[in-house]
């Protein structure tokens, strides 16, 4: 704007008659009100606490733990280690869990939301039951229908579900073999990082001709043929430098390969599944959001049916599914918690259940979990926000 | 359910937070009230659990029976609410004052007495924790078990004892740790779990409610000291003075071969019993008195409750589906070879 804010500004005002500073001084005693509130609270609880013989403080997250935590993907965790440890043990599963739950979630929610829209009468009515029932069951009850009813039917160890030796399916998990790399695996590496830069190059490349010529570049063939023939070639060469450590049964259970436990796996299909029909919806409204008339005119101009999808449909739908999405991706975590229903080792389970319980620190121990689930939010909340600015309509 | 254990651990929190602390006096509170509170397990036949009538019965029942006999006198055992509550949620309720004797299968530790404001008051039942497996899988001591997956419920000693033992015979294995008892049958059952592990006593009553009860086998070890008893909160002597000597008259009783009901007091006018025997009756002297109660304290435990011998026999004995021989036993009385032995009351 152009106006000269000088001209029209007020003439000087007495101090006290400001609107501004009268709301400053309401505004610092309601702050010091509520912080001295809190800090009454603290002190106490504090006199409570030690009245009560509770002892209190931070100083039991660096005494041994003493107890084992049963799924330990990340890092170890034995009675040796400490409080402090087991308090990671806890966050990373919850971050597991959510990781894998937001992405299982965000797939299924796309496809079943395009579905609701589908031409296809039979898709269409599928994805919709599909949306009504997962949206209206509680999901503990789903949790633990797919933990009792689901995955405590399956066979036990020696007779487990058995694909090829690759692939088994028991009582206590689902077993997979694990990529081992061996020599020359680093040259896999390498080959593949170089033909990914070249990609890059390629796609920067032919972008600046569509832009100059409007010529168009097969660029997916392309891209396909450069990963793929290295990789070929050296597999050749040093004779496949991958292996794959299968599991294999021993005493109790089976040993080697990747092992998802049926807590993880109960718990990832219900929050996965149950949050996917929220999802499905966003996107369904996202979709139905951009009016006809783009469509129209995005098939006026030539474009195919995959192009308009692509170019002109999913990029403005975006704009509208992208904040509901966030606020399932906060939910999805923050149910992630339900973990504690069926002995799945996440935060609330180990940390505000057994290390709670033996230690009887339940207000320090509260106060961290609660912060982790506020941090994972927030965390959430700002890529969300920042995709969304990425997305967000540009002025040109 | 998990949520509002979330809120009921809230609400203590606030309660240590906005309550003052001022000097507590449990026994006016519960004469006021009318009742004892009490907390028990949430099934555990043999210690707590509920009848087909829905009543309360057990052993650690019992103990809160008799305390509200003690303070009510006749028909007082009648007078207990009962709050079932689980392992990990016993001792934050407890505290928070939610009620006033935890009676649960509860194992009496250092840090649970010196760190979390709890007061252990005697003990019922002498127990040592043990492994359960299904006979199919062979195995016949707990030193074949490495590498098993175990089923445990959380928050109890029984998850420290684990861990533990499997260190010391430098075996690994995996703990599949539930919240609630009935999870971890369950998940036992069904074969999650190679093993199931808890106090010996408390797997002689779980294992009534297998499926297949005769297809399950305790193993021979025990591998710690589980002593149970009674629990109250730090900081209200008075009161945790009146749930452990209640525990012991029951045991008195019982050394002193006194049987309760219609037997006690067919006595209680006989001039020619002993002193002693006249001293705890109420008949002579005053030990109710100190403990702030009427004179026949111990009477109305006897009369309405039975003595500890009585007790044990009623619910966890040779005769019960628990099947635990109390001869020979560490919960003989002492002149029996056990370890059951009582102060004098005077
Ligand atoms: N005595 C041990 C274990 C007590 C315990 O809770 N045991 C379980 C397994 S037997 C139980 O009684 N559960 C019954 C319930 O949750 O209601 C302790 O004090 O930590």
């Amino acid at each position: 704007m152009n106006v000269r804010t000088d001209i029209i500004k007020p003439p000087k005002q007495d101090i006290f008659q400001s609107g501004k500073f009268r709301s400053i001084v309401v505004q610092s005693i309601v702050m010091f009100l509520v912080v001295a509130f809190l800090g009454w609270i603290v002190s106490n609880t504090a006199t409570n606490m030690k009245a009560n013989g509770i002892s209190h403080g931070f100083g039991f997250l660096s005494e041994t733990s003493m107890f084992d935590i049963g799924y330990l993907p990340f890092i170890d965790h034995t009675a040796a280690h400490t409080y402090i440890n087991a308090f990671f043990v806890g966050l990373l599963n919850t971050i597991l869990v959510a990781v894998l739950g937001i992405f299982l979630a965000t797939i299924i929610g796309f496809l079943v939301g395009v579905g609701r829209l589908s031409d296809n009468w039979l898709v269409s009515r599928f994805c919709g039951f599909y949306i009504e029932a997962l949206r209206n069951i509680p999901l503990l009850l789903q949790i633990f229908f797919w933990y009792h009813a689901v995955l405590r039917i399956l066979p036990r160890a020696k007779n487990s579900i058995n694909f090829n030796d690759h692939f088994l399916l028991n009582l206590k998990g689902l077993f997979l073999s694990r990529p081992v790399p061996e020599n020359g695996f680093n040259y896999l590496l390498l080959a593949g990082l170089f033909s990914i830069i070249v990609i890059i190059i390629i796609y920067l490349w032919s972008k600046k001709r569509q832009n100059l010529t409007g010529k168009q570049f097969p660029i997916l063939y392309f891209s396909l043929a450069i990963l793929i023939i290295p990789f070929v070639i050296i597999s050749f060469i040093y004779n496949f430098p991958i292996t794959l450590e299968q599991p294999v049964l021993k005493g109790f259970n089976f040993k080697g390969g990747i092992r998802l436990i049926p807590e993880l796996v109960a718990l990832l299909l219900a929050l996965s599944l149950y949050t996917a029909a929220f999802i499905a919806e966003n996107v369904r409204s996202g979709i139905l959001a951009i009016s006809k008339g783009q469509k129209e005119a995005a098939s006026a101009v030539g474009l195919t049916q995959g192009q308009i999808l692509r170019l002109i449909i999913i990029p403005q739908a975006m704009r509208v599914i992208i904040p509901p999405l966030t606020s399932q991706y906060l939910n999805l975590t923050k149910n992630s918690s339900l973990a504690v229903a069926i002995a799945y080792p996440d935060l609330v389970h180990v940390f505000a259940g057994t290390a709670l319980m033996q230690t009887g620190q339940a207000v320090e121990i509260l106060f961290m979990t609660m912060s982790v689930y506020l941090s994972l939010s927030l965390t959430i909340s700002l890529l969300m926000n920042w995709y969304n600015s990425v997305m967000a309509l540009k002025d040109r | 359910m998990k949520l509002s254990n979330v809120l009921r651990l809230f609400t203590s929190i606030l309660i240590l937070s906005f309550g003052t602390s001022a000097i507590a006096d449990t026994l006016s509170d519960t004469q006021a009230r009318g009742h004892v509170r009490c907390g028990v397990s949430q099934g555990l036949p043999g210690f707590s659990n509920p009848d087909a009538d829905g009543n309360w019965v057990g052993i650690d029942v019992d103990v809160c029976r008799a305390v509200a006999a003690a303070i009510f006198g006749k028909g007082g055992d009648e007078k207990v609410e009962y709050f079932p509550v689980s392992a990990k949620e016993r001792f934050t309720k407890l505290t928070a004052g939610e009620y006033d004797i935890l009676s649960r299968n509860t194992t009496w530790t250092l840090s649970r007495d010196a760190k979390i404001g709890l007061t252990f008051n005697g003990v019922n039942f002498y127990d040592g924790q043990g492994f359960m497996v299904p006979k199919a899988l062979g195995v016949t001591s707990a030193l074949e078990l490495d590498g098993a997956s175990v089923c445990v419920n959380t928050g109890t000693t029984t998850e420290l004892n684990l861990a533990d033992y499997f260190r010391a015979n430098g075996m690994s294995y995996e703990p599949v740790v539930f919240e609630k008892a009935d999870e971890v049958i369950a998940a036992y059952d069904s074969g999650r779990c190679d093993v199931h592990t808890t106090d010996k006593s408390g797997l002689a009553a779980q294992r009534t409610k297998l499926a297949q009860p005769d297809e399950h086998m305790v193993l021979g070890e025990t591998i710690s000291k589980e002593p149970l008893g009674p629990v109250t909160r730090e900081g209200d002597e008075p009161w945790s003075d009146i749930v452990f000597w209640v525990l012991n008259a029951l045991i008195t009783w019982d050394e002193l071969g006194l049987a309760g009901g219609d037997a006690v007091k067919s006595i209680v006018g006989d001039t020619s019993s002993t002193p002693e025997v006249k001293r705890i009756l109420g008949v002579e002297g005053d030990t109710g008195g100190h403990l702030g109660l009427e004179k026949d304290w111990a009477y109305w435990a006897l009369f309405e409750v039975g003595n500890y011998g009585e007790m044990y026999e009623r619910h966890v004995g040779a005769n019960t589906p628990l099947a635990l021989a109390r001869a020979g036993s560490p919960n003989a009385g002492w002149k029996d070879g056990g370890l059951l032995y009582a102060p004098p009351i005077r």
